[in-house]
This record gives C-alpha cells, sequence and structure tokens, in this order.
C-alpha cells in the first residue's frame, strides 16, 4: 500500500500554513530587521549589518547589565526551583504524607493563573503600605521586617524570582513526581537492606535514576526563565529604575520606543543563546543519566 | 524506633501543610477582601467581612464590562481550542504515521516554533497585511498559530503509540483515508484530545499580551485585559479589584479542577518525551 495515500500529505495543510504566517514568517522578518536601522521615526530603512548587534554587545552598558539580569533571574530560579520541587516531589510520594492530593492540587494552582492575575494578586499582597504581607508583619510585632517588596531598588529583584517560585514551583513538583514513581521500587529496597541510609539512597539511587525527568525540569527552567516577561511586566514593569529589567522587557522597551531594529536584535540574540543552550543542556545531561 | 517514625511523620505533614498554606493564604486574601466594603477593604488582611458584600460582584461586573469580556474570552478560547484541535490532530497524525524525509522535516520545522520568541512588531506587520488586526477572528487564529508547535509535539507523541495495524484493517476493509482518520483514529485521541483542549483552554484564556499588542477596540477585550484596565482606575477600591481578580480567576480554576488529570498528564508526558 502506498503510505503517501493513506496518509494524505494536504492533512499537514491547515497547521503548516497558520504555523509558517503567523509564526515563523514574523520570526524570519523580525532576524532581517535585525540586520537594519528600522525604526518609528523614519520612512527609510537601511542595512547596517552587525551594528544593532555591537551596540547591544559592547555599546551602552545597560544591555549587558539586563543580559546580567536575566541569566542572575534563571540560575536562581532554575535551582531553587528544582530544589524546593525535588524536596516536595519526596514528601508527596511518602505514603505517611496524608492528603497528598489536595496538597498537590493546591500547590499546583498557581500555575493555571494568569501571569496577569498572579501579577495583580502579588502587588495587592506586597503594597508597602496596605498589602497583606506587610500588615500582618505588623500585626506580629514583626514591622521591622516589613519593606517596600516591589518598589526599592533592594527587594524588587529578590520579590520577583520569590513570586515566579511561588507560581511554578508546583509544575516542577508534578514532573519530578512522574519522575520518582517511574523509579522501580526494588532499587531502595535492596539499598536499605544493604544499610544504606535515607540520604545515601537519595544520592546515589534516586537522584541518578531520576536525571531524565531534572534534564526535563532543567531545559523547562531555563527555556523560560531567559524568556521571561509577563510576570515581570506586571509587577514591576523591570522597575524601580532599571532593578528588575530583563532582556524581553527591554525588547519591550525598545519597541515602545520605536527603536524596532535594535528590539529585534536583542530578541534574534535570545533566540539563538535558547537554542544553543537547550542543545547543549539535553546533550550533556543526558549523558549523566543512567539507564535502567 | 517506632515513636521516631512516628514523630518523623507528625513534623512532615505539619510540614507540607505549611507549604501548603503558603500557596492557599493570597487566593483567600483576595476572596474574603472581595466580599468587604471599600473602607474594611483598606488594607489588605484576613479579618472577616462585617458582612458579606456579593453586591461587590454585581457592581464590578456592571463597571469592569465583564459580560462582554467574559464572551470574549470564551470566543477566543473556545474557537482558538476546536480549530487547534482539528488541524494539529490530523497533522501529528500523518507526521507520525508517515516518515518521510519531507514529513520528519515539516515535523521539525514547525517544532522548532516552541523555542522561538515572537517578534511582535514583525507580527503586527503581518496582521495588517492580513488585515486581521483588531478583528476577533484575527485573535483566534493568531493564539491558533501560536499554540500549533507544542500541540503537535504532544498529539505526536501520543499517536506514536496507537498501533498501525488499525489502518491497515481498516484499509482492507475499503475506508478512504478521510474516514479512516475520522471514524477509526480520531476516536482514539480522547485522552490527548481532552489534555490538549485543557492546556490550550487555559493558555488562551490566561492571555494578556496578544489583546494587548493587536486589540485596540475595548469592545473586543478579553478578561484579562478588562481585569488589568479596572486595576488601572478602581486601584482604590480593593474589594472590586479582588472581585474582578476572584470572576476572571473562576474558569480557569473550574477548568483545572476538573480537567487535573489531563493537565497534569499532558504537562508531564509532553515534557518528559522531549
Amino acid at each position: 500500500m502506498n503510505n503517501n495515500k493513506i496518509y494524505p500529505i494536504y492533512f499537514t495543510f491547515g497547521m503548516l500554513f497558520i504555523y509558517s504566517i503567523f509564526v515563523f514568517l514574523p520570526g524570519l522578518i523580525g532576524i532581517f530587521y535585525s540586520f537594519t536601522d528600522w525604526n518609528s521615526f523614519s520612512d527609510e530603512l537601511n542595512f547596517i549589518g552587525l551594528e544593532n548587534y555591537k551596540t547591544i554587545l559592547k555599546g551602552d552598558p545597560i544591555y549587558l547589565f539586563y543580559i546580567g539580569n536575566t541569566v542572575k533571574f534563571t540560575l536562581l530560579t532554575t535551582i531553587i526551583k528544582t530544589l524546593i520541587g525535588f524536596v516536595l516531589a519526596l514528601v508527596m510520594i511518602n505514603k505517611n504524607v496524608r492528603f497528598r492530593n489536595i496538597h498537590r492540587t493546591i500547590i499546583f494552582s498557581p500555575q493555571v493563573l494568569s501571569f496577569l492575575i498572579v501579577g495583580l494578586i502579588f502587588r495587592s499582597i506586597l503594597h508597602p503600605s496596605k498589602g497583606f504581607l506587610n500588615t500582618t508583619l505588623e500585626a506580629m510585632n514583626l514591622g521591622f521586617l516589613a519593606k517596600n517588596w516591589l518598589g526599592s531598588i533592594d527587594w524588587a529583584f529578590f520579590s520577583v524570582i520569590a513570586v515566579d517560585i511561588w507560581k511554578g514551583v508546583g509544575y516542577i513538583m508534578v514532573v519530578l513526581i512522574a519522575g520518582l514513581n517511574s523509579i522501580p521500587q526494588i532499587y531502595h529496597e535492596v539499598a536499605q537492606i544493604d544499610g544504606a541510609g535515607f540520604f545515601r539512597r537519595i544520592i546515589h539511587i534516586t537522584i541518578p535514576l531520576l536525571m531524565p525527568s531534572i534534564t526535563v525540569v532543567t531545559v523547562l527552567n531555563i527555556t523560560y526563565g531567559l524568556r521571561v516577561f509577563d510576570s515581570i511586566y506586571v509587577l514591576t514593569n523591570g522597575g524601580p529604575g532599571y532593578a528588575t529589567g530583563v532582556v524581553n522587557t527591554a525588547v519591550f522597551k525598545e519597541f515602545s520606543k520605536g527603536r524596532f531594529g535594535l528590539g529585534t536584535a536583542m530578541s534574534s540574540l535570545l533566540f539563538l543563546f535558547i537554542l544553543l543552550i537547550s542543545y547543549f543542556l539535553i546533550k550533556g545531561l543526558n549523558k549523566k543519566a543512567v539507564e535502567y | 524506633m517506632k515513636i521516631i517514625t512516628k514523630s518523623k511523620n507528625i513534623v512532615l505533614n505539619v510540614l507540607i501543610v505549611g507549604i501548603s498554606t503558603i500557596f492557599f493564604t493570597p487566593g483567600l486574601v483576595i476572596f474574603i477582601n472581595s466580599l468587604k466594603t471599600k473602607q474594611e477593604a483598606r488594607i489588605l488582611n484576613l479579618s472577616l467581612p462585617e458582612a458579606i458584600k456579593v453586591i461587590n460582584y454585581q457592581e464590578v461586573i456592571e463597571r469592569g464590562k465583564l459580560i462582554s469580556s467574559f464572551l470574549n474570552s470564551a470566543l477566543y478560547s473556545i474557537g482558538g481550542v476546536i480549530l487547534i484541535l482539528c488541524i494539529t490532530t490530523a497533522g501529528a497524525y500523518v507526521l507520525s504515521r508517515n516518515k518521510t524525509k519531507l514529513n520528519q522535516f515539516i515535523y521539525f520545522f514547525i517544532v522548532l516554533g516552541i523555542a522561538m520568541p515572537i517578534n511582535y512588531i514583525a507580527l503586527m506587520k503581518v496582521m495588517q497585511f492580513t488585515n486581521l488586526i483588531n478583528t476577533r477572528i484575527g485573535m483566534i487564529i493568531l493564539y491558533t498559530g501560536l499554540n500549533i508547535p507544542i500541540s503537535l509535539f504532544i498529539a505526536y507523541g501520543f499517536i506514536g503509540n496507537i498501533p498501525r495495524e488499525l489502518d491497515e484493517a481498516a484499509i482492507l476493509d475499503g475506508c478512504s483515508s478521510i474516514e479512516l482518520f475520522y471514524k477509526i483514529i480520531f476516536p482514539l485521541l480522547k485522552p490527548v484530545i481532552a489534555t490538549l483542549a485543557v492546556l490550550n483552554f487555559m493558555g488562551i484564556w490566561n492571555d494578556f499580551i496578544m489583546p494587548l499588542y493587536y486589540l485596540n477596540a475595548s469592545s473586543k477585550w478579553p478578561m484579562t485585559l478588562a481585569v488589568y484596565n479596572f486595576f488601572g482606575m478602581f486601584q482604590h477600591e480593593w474589594n472590586l479589584v479582588c472581585a474582578d481578580i476572584v470572576l476572571t480567576s473562576i474558569p480557569v480554576l473550574i477548568v483545572y479542577l476538573l480537567g487535573q488529570k489531563y493537565i497534569v498528564d499532558g504537562m508531564v508526558s509532553g515534557s518528559v518525551k522531549g
């Protein structure tokens, strides 16, 4: 039988068409424009080669600051989410913990809310004078701990990271629970008979066998962190000053200033970086995975 | 030994209840304050309202124009989900069954879109060119396009597990290729269709960036953008803002509680197979 007849290629045309026009084409146009001085002030479009990229990487140090912030955000959220997610997942597979399904439902629930909603919730909760956090701290006579969480240069970045972890850690937990459940119980039983304690079993059995899930979680966290925009846009819009600015909020700023060429150059750099890093992560971490 | 294990278990249970509380409290604060008067909600805390002001909700619905934005959100989400399901299941089926060089290329070409950043300005040019900017149908098509890559990825993985023998038997019985897909394969895709429907519904319902860029008429705004606007206008009336947040979240929370199994399965399988 002829496969091309049974599985006609026109079945794919619908998605190919919409994807090409509304996702791929804008991406391509964007890369093209990143080599031009396209902006909203003049109708003339000049090809300027790598000039935009030079501005970002060597020109104004603010761009390097944004890139640094993005990397800092990505590393911190990835490490903290993975650690907390791992501990939560271990707790959730412990049969002695009651109401595990309810806890899992609650901890995962922020994941299904809109970034916008989460942002608005925390802008209310973290409001310096009327918010829940500071008024509660004051009511407990811990008023000295109250901070201007989102409005001070010292705390805004920390607060944004904390909110992001609150929203996303449930997802990481759920992926790791699935990974832990797929590890055959027999390994733990044998190790226990051999006298391996809880932490030794974690380090020598659980973590190596969980490597595929940890790879997935790391790739998810890193690609998410590098692209973060929504939550920062709603919480602080990159402020105060530049304190919480990341690449994508900077791209947004360039676009609203009408410097389209520079904005698309930043966007393209980020894309290239994400592709490279995912490729090497998947390759590198998979090598460490143990077959069983 | 037994006492140690027992006290360990108690500590563990207390710990996890504490953690759940951290995740639960913000929502509770918002909910309680949505039922207070303006004066009571001047400061956000967990004290119970003197009298339950359900009227806040009525006020928000009227002043925030929530009926029309609810209908817009519903239209974009449901329309988007239907279009995504129709085209990606059919496409994923053919790409997964007939792995020619061309089809493999198409698959990677589309899945590449998962990592691609959206170039909003270039996309605006495309939307203008196709006359879809500021239209409702444009929103549906745009959401479809953006969600095709991850949906294809999940559906492709699932279809690979459906035995091919079915297809051969159906062809021998005289099915055409279209009948084969809609009568035999499509019904078998129920679990992955549920997953895709739930994930895409939530993704579209929650988005606010696309309408921010590509819809300028407030009559076409979805709930998220309406609530954002409302927050800006009524920042001093926390009770109303809280009520609006609750109303915007309820649809996704209902879908989450009903379709939890599919969400978790989908997000896990979608990620693990990568």
